[in-house]
């Protein structure tokens, strides 16, 4: 059954316009738990109340305040709040195009799908100069009353649309004291690089998959028939020797292991 | 996972005002282990609203029981699977961690990949891995290491109830450890129902490709990537500050001040530390 779309929009390319439908690209696995009153077992909920006598606070009657230094509030009405959003419209403009690897991992986001809304042409030229070129475009467009900043992407024949976080919310290693630690000489490197050498191949996604989560539900499903199984707790080992005697050692189990497949 | 996930983010909050790493566990290649921690790398939001009550009182969020209608503390919940309508199965914080299998306590680097194979559809979430101590030398092996071999160390771990898949590569002398969405979390183009792919027309291809010749960069300046809502936000505060205009005084009793730390204040301490030991 096909999805439904989430959001329409239209992709500004120069003068050009693509009217596109948005579509979740991610499905949600999760193990849902939810949070239980111990003794009653059955669900709780929120509220807010007043930090020191604990009485409720009605919703309607909650202020919003920023500290501009501490125990110092500004209160921001509704209203305030509202004078910020942006103004609402159906533009995905796309101003820039850069190499996919411009972008560095850690400020991908979410994704979406685009589908064509009408003018299958345009969409797939599109995708296409998109992928002849190797680029992505630099997205600015507002749904649901936020701003965004994106990466429009070329993902085999179709179109997608990733929301890019903001500089402010990564945290780059250039901020970051280098750690210490004494340089490898050269025959740990080289021990070490023909070690990861060995280890190369291509990323698989189907090789991986989420086995903590199966267990966690095959747990929950013999427990819920009273027969919950017993667990043990495990420990992880740690081994300590020297670093180019293990290098020479893993060496050799992996020449092993490959030499038996 | 709607309970369960604000549950765990509150808590991961809490963990990033602290100094503690959020996970502890040893990073392992062939036979050579290297002890590490992890810490977050996103900062948490610049512009949090704290909620006031109608005299400027501090409020607090609680949890309290739908039947009942009693404030709850932490220790008087649980976490519950719902097998029926209404029908819950306990699980234990303990149950969790000892359902973990023994070698994912670890991040067993069994494959090492180049990171720009790696479509972006996968990248979740942005994590740094310091060094333990006495675990330098094997990390600084590593690291350089990564760097001469230009690629990314990929493996599955479990932290705080939760598998992840991630991605390991070096950025600054310092590990960044990017999780990834397993297969089954992502739909495919079929799924969502996108039509099948059509021959388009040459010429309309080469409008498009002209164009993005056209308003091509090389490289993508971070002040690009601003969040405008917070900036307006931001803005507006200080004009209010500036006129003395609703600001109001909050009186706290039992506030800790000194746990406020930021996540990266946390990060350099502890990469700061570990300089010196070494």
């Amino acid at each position: 059954m096909a999805a439904r779309a989430i959001w329409k929009g239209e992709l500004k390319v120069g003068a050009t316009k693509v009217p596109v439908k948005l579509y979740a690209a991610l499905k949600d696995q999760s193990v849902r738990f939810h949070i239980l009153d111990e003794r009653s077992k059955t669900r709780v909920k929120q509220h807010m109340v007043k930090a020191d006598t604990g009485d409720e606070v009605a919703n309607e009657k909650i202020q919003k305040g920023f500290e501009i230094e501490p125990g110092s509030f500004v209160i921001l009405d509704d209203k305030e709040l509202e004078s910020i959003e942006p103004k609402a419209t159906r533009e995905i403009e796309i101003k820039k195009f850069i190499p996919p690897q411009a972008i560095a991992p850690e400020f991908y986001d979410r994704p979406y799908y685009l589908g064509p809304d009408g003018n299958e042409t345009a969409y797939f030229a599109l995708a296409e100069a998109l992928r002849k070129q190797d680029r992505e475009g630099l997205a600015h467009w507002v749904m649901r009353k936020q701003p965004y900043v994106g990466a429009l992407r070329a993902e085999g024949d179709q179109l997608m649309l990733f929301t890019l976080r903001s500089a402010d919310e990564v945290l780059s290693a250039k901020e970051l004291p280098r750690p210490a630690g004494r340089a490898p000489d050269k025959k740990e490197l080289s021990m070490a690089k023909q070690l990861v050498e060995m280890l190369r191949g291509d990323f698989n996604p189907k090789d991986y998959q989420d086995e903590y989560r199966q267990r966690v539900m095959e747990f929950v499903e013999k427990k819920a028939k009273g027969r919950a199984p017993r667990l043990h707790l495990v420990k992880s080992k740690r081994a300590p020797a020297s670093l180019d005697k293990i290098l020479s050692k893993s060496i050799e189990s992996l020449k092993k292991k490959q030499r038996a497949a | 996972m709607a309970a369960g996930k604000r549950k765990k983010r509150q808590s991961e909050d809490a963990e990033q005002k602290g100094a503690r790493p959020l996970w502890s566990g040893t990073l392992t290649f062939g036979l050579v282990s290297v002890p590490v921690d992890l810490y977050p790398g996103n900062r948490t939001n610049r512009a949090p609203l704290r909620m006031l009550g109608p005299e400027d009182e501090p409020l607090a969020r609680r949890y309290y029981s739908e039947e009942t209608g009693r404030d709850l503390d932490a220790d008087d919940m649980v976490r519950g699977f719902e097998i029926d309508k209404d029908k819950f199965v306990v699980v234990t914080d303990e149950e969790l961690e000892r359902l973990a299998p023994e070698q994912s306590r670890d991040i067993d680097l069994r494959r090492f990949v180049e990171l720009d194979s790696v479509p972006p559809i996968y990248f979740d979430r942005s994590y740094f891995l310091a060094p333990a101590e006495g675990s330098e030398k094997a990390y600084r092996l590593l690291v350089d290491t990564m760097k001469a071999s230009d690629l990314a160390g990929i493996a599955t771990f479990v932290m705080r109830g939760k598998e992840y898949l991630v991605a390991i590569f070096p950025e600054n002398g310092i590990l960044r450890a990017e999780t990834m969405r397993f297969p089954d979390e992502l739909r495919s183009p079929k799924e969502v129902g996108l039509p099948e792919p059509k021959t388009v027309p040459a010429a309309t291809v080469k409008k498009f490709e002209q164009l993005i010749a056209k308003h091509s960069a090389r490289t993508l300046p971070l002040k690009e990537l601003k969040d405008e809502k917070t900036e307006r936000m931001l803005k507006l505060i200080e004009k209010k500050r500036a006129r003395h205009q609703d600001v109001v005084k909050v009186e706290e009793s039992d506030r800790d001040e000194g746990k406020v730390v930021d996540i990266m204040t946390a990060l350099k301490k502890s990469l700061a530390k570990k300089r010196k030991a070494a």
